[in-house]
């Protein structure tokens, strides 16, 4: 009976300790019910039940453990929601707990509608399901008070994890857990008003710092189970080869190998490697010889891809936006049209822990370890491997070591090729590695993409009639996400940012071409933003240097005046850099940017001087609108690296590409992410103050640096970059 | 197979493995001390940057047999040293990590140089850190943390 109460909203559990105030700390299991619980006694505590059906659990200690619905992999989510949650139950922050949550239905993003992390929907999605479910928390401890004391509800106060009533009395939530998991959860709740928040709008620093800096936290790659092997895998070198033959006779001599064997990929298939540690099954794959197949394999060629997107480029494709009449470009005289070719290479990732899965199958079941930004679809794949249902799958969310978009991968390659080898190994843990050089050479790269645009100016120097051909690989046909975000033959995560351009262009057409081609493609941080702001912003700011007018009043005068997010950050971006934005040192430009990505605006402005052939970025500015503020410190640290990311693109050795099939980079040597010389020496992020809903800040930080540099640089050198990646100056 | 005798954070430990594992990988696999991080293998991402004889080294490309009677101070032992508790208290302070993944290695990085050079420039710090990734992109903070351990260690020095 109690159980049907508590399960029927079956979103909410306050855990209790079951016997007699001894530490025992346990999510309720919905199955057992709490009678037997308390009668399994002292002596065996309970085991902690798997998934925990709950997000908050309070221990008989005082620590208020709340689980996190997905993945933390720098963004500093495990901190924010906790925060929001914390905040309306009036949980003593310093007793809070952050916990990743496994895989379980009840964790599912309240949006998207399975467990993941992207797109910056973390607090734009779940800020008020953590509010709701703080306040409904903090409502079943304030009535079991309340029966305890025979007062209304309503005489009650709460703060620090302490009720507090007439006559002096209190109760810590540790004391009143038990009774309050046995309340009913309430249908509705009311919400705090701005002025008794507590947390929420304040900087609030990290919960994971310390153990990030001692070298304490685990991530998947440090996870060690009894009796682990680590697996390796040589993949084909170009994708989609196939094993026609293996020689491992000098692999399986090396001390420690224990299995060779090929396995299914998602294109083609490679070879395992099993060995007792990391190094010899490294080794061993070094002294693997494998002939591969690679009959009817498209082998692509960067060059040749250019050549053949620039072809298609000089057509229109699938019609992304059409607004008034783009022939009016050719009325426009020719001085007064401007053509610009963009080229865009493969990007990789490269998050700093390698990309790594474990897991034991036992027939029946399976058990696995991975930071995962879509554990719906990653314990799915497992499941179907193993031959299991999702249920018999437990899945355990791992701290990752960074991720940008590279964990969200659909096809959840890197989930199956682990399950194959966990298959054979039945019983016994296996960790999967792909060591840097899989990981650069393995695919899964932001797409290349070629843009052709050609604006008209009218006689205010404003656009008047603007083209714009987008040529580049679709990453959502032929997934999940086709049938949401792809229509008319247009993949919106390309053309976002153009075709929903904020800036008013009276005739406006966008198009879009989707070659195949023989490369998995990924989003990457800010997904199409990380090449249409470029191409916007870079020819923005041409158009109001031939303008002659200030970067930052051309942009605002060509907004349209719905778009309130960019028209406020520029305003603020207007404001704090007039003490010197105008005032720089002689080798010294400004550059400017604007661009709105996932509901949330954002203003850019760089202090760019030319040092070693380089950009040197002595100072940044930003200037976001996001909604309210839940931690303005988590927003100015995703800003301040965040440009870092976004200079990936410009730098000399930032691209992949391909040589007859094969990918020519393979480590930090050749793909060369930004180092501390190349991010800039400061960065200043102002927030516009706001009470409208949250929107996310992990991907909006990307776009604007990479168009504000350049820009800058144009005003240094006279010239227009059009190509990444900046290979020179 | 060749067993060594390691100096690691002031204890004694023994391993038997093959002489060409590099040291990164003795910690890791043999002794679980985690904290030291895998990144590229090829000394390119400093993650794995440890000190060995008080240098600051990439245990990923170092075998072990060629460590020998130099001590090895990692991540976990920092903290018995005044500048290594300095460095890791400003990281906390100044809410320095993201993911945090290259962050042993960059507080490594940053104790060396501390160590090196008590009052650090720009330029310094831009020298002795710059081959340590952080593809999250936490360099400000990074240059701000050392500057408030530069600051609190030199405080009690005078």
């Amino acid at each position: 009976m109690i159980q049907r109460e508590l399960n029927r909203r079956g979103f909410l559990r306050v855990s209790f300790a079951a016997a007699g105030g001894l530490f025992v700390s346990l999510y309720l299991d919905p199955r057992v019910a709490p009678e037997a619980l308390a009668q399994e006694g002292a002596q065996a505590p309970p085991p902690k039940v798997y998934p925990p059906d709950a997000f908050v659990n309070i221990r008989p200690d005082g620590k208020i453990v709340i689980q996190v619905n997905r993945l933390e992999f720098g963004q500093g989510v495990q901190t924010a929601l906790p925060m929001v949650l914390a905040d309306e139950m009036d949980a003593d922050w310093s007793n809070v707990i952050a916990e990743l949550a496994p895989a379980a239905d009840v964790y599912k993003d309240p949006v998207f509608g399975i467990q993941m992390v992207g797109g910056s929907g973390s607090i734009a999605h779940s800020y008020q399901q953590y509010r709701e479910l703080g306040a409904k928390t903090r409502a079943m401890l304030v009535a079991a008070a309340a029966e305890r004391w025979n007062v209304s509800p309503d005489q009650l106060r709460t703060e620090a994890s302490v009720v507090r009533g007439p006559g002096g009395r209190s109760a810590t939530y540790a004391e009143l857990a038990a009774d309050a998991a046995r309340k009913p959860v309430p249908a509705s709740v009311r919400l705090k008003n701005a002025s008794e928040l507590r947390l929420i709008g304040k900087k609030v620093k990290r919960l994971d710092s310390r153990a990030k800096c001692d070298g304490s936290l685990k991530f998947g790659l440090d996870l060690d189970l009894p009796g682990m092997k680590v697996a390796v895998v040589a993949h084909p070198p170009i994708f989609g080869g196939r094993v026609r033959r293996i020689v491992d006779d000098e692999a399986r001599k090396i001390e420690g190998v224990r299995e060779v064997f090929e396995i299914p990929l998602a294109k083609g298939t490679g070879v395992a490697v099993v060995a007792d540690k990391y190094w010899p099954a490294k080794q061993a794959r070094n002294q693997l010889k494998i002939e591969w197949d690679l009959s009817g394999v498209e082998a692509p060629d960067s060059a040749e891809l250019w050549t053949r997107f620039k072809q298609l480029g000089q057509t229109s494709g699938n019609v992304a936006a059409s607004i008034g009449d783009v022939k009016q470009l050719d009325q426009v005289a020719e001085n007064r049209r401007l053509v610009g070719e963009f080229e865009f290479p493969y990007l990789a990732h490269t998050p700093m822990e390698p990309l790594n899965t474990t897991i034991r199958f036992d027939g029946d079941k399976a058990e696995v370890w991975a930071g995962s930004q879509f554990q719906t679809f990653d314990q799915m794949a497992v499941g179907e491997v193993l031959g299991l249902k999702p249920e018999q799958v437990t899945f355990h969310t791992e701290m990752a070591g960074g991720g940008f978009g590279r964990r969200a991968v659909t096809d959840s390659h890197i989930q199956r090729e682990a399950a194959s080898i966990a298959k054979r190994l039945r019983g016994t843990p296996v960790k999967l590695i792909w060591t840097r050089e899989d990981d650069v050479q393995g695919g899964y790269y932001r797409p290349m993409h070629y843009h052709r645009v050609e604006v008209g100016i009218g006689p205010n120097g404003l656009p008047l009639a603007w083209r714009h051909v987008i040529v580049g690989q679709s990453l959502l046909m032929g997934t999940p996400f086709e049938a949401m975000l792809v229509k008319n033959g247009v993949d919106q995560t390309a053309t976002e940012g153009v075709s929903d351009t904020h800036y008013n262009i009276p005739n406006l057409h966008v198009s879009v071409h989707h070659p195949k081609v023989n490369v998995p493609v990924l989003w990457w941080r800010s997904v199409g933003h990380t090449h249409t702001a470029f191409v916007m912003e870079t020819l923005i700011d041409e158009l109001a240097t031939r303008a002659r007018m200030d970067p930052i009043a051309y942009r605002r005068k060509l907004l349209k005046p719905e778009a309130k997010k960019l028209l406020s950050t520029l305003d603020l971006l207007d404001k704090v850099t007039a003490g010197w934005r105008n005032r720089l040192p002689k080798g010294h430009a400004l550059g400017i940017s604007s661009h709105e990505s996932f509901g949330t605006g954002v203003a850019c402005a760089v202090d760019v001087s030319i040092e070693n052939k380089r950009p040197k970025i002595h100072r940044a500015t930003v200037a976001v609108d996001c909604g309210l503020a839940v931690n303005p410190l988590s927003i100015e640290s995703q800003f301040q690296a965040g440009l870092s990311f976004g200079l990936s693109q410009l730098m000399a050795k930032g691209a992949i590409t391909l040589k007859n099939g094969r990918v020519e980079q393979r480590n930090f040597d050749g793909f060369v992410p930004p180092y501390i010389v190349d991010a800039p020496v400061a960065v200043d992020v102002h927030i516009v103050p706001s009470a409208e809903a949250p929107t996310g800040c992990g991907e909006p930080p990307v776009p604007v640096i990479s168009p504000a540099v350049v820009n800058a640089l144009a005003r240094l050198t006279g010239k227009r970059y059009r190509s990444l990646p900046l290979v020179s100056i | 197979m060749a067993t060594y005798q390691l100096n690691i954070n002031g204890q004694r430990r023994e391993v038997t493995l093959d002489p060409s594992t590099p040291l990164l990988w003795v910690l890791r696999d043999d002794l679980k001390m985690t904290g030291t991080k895998f990144g590229c293998g090829i000394s390119a991402c400093g993650a794995c940057t440890v000190h060995v004889g008080g240098v600051a080294t990439r245990s990923c490309i170092v075998p072990v047999s060629h460590i020998g009677e130099r001590p090895i101070v990692t991540i976990e032992g920092i903290n018995q040293d005044a500048v290594g508790r300095a460095v890791q208290d400003a990281w906390v302070e100044k809410d320095v990590v993201q993911c945090g993944y290259c962050q042993s290695g960059q507080i490594m990085a940053a104790v060396a140089l501390l160590k090196h050079t008590a009052r650090p420039t720009d330029k310094n710090i831009e020298e002795s850190m710059g081959g340590n990734l952080c593809r999250c992109g936490t360099y400000p903070r990074i240059r701000e943390a050392i500057k408030a351990a530069m600051a609190q260690i030199t405080k009690g020095d005078e």
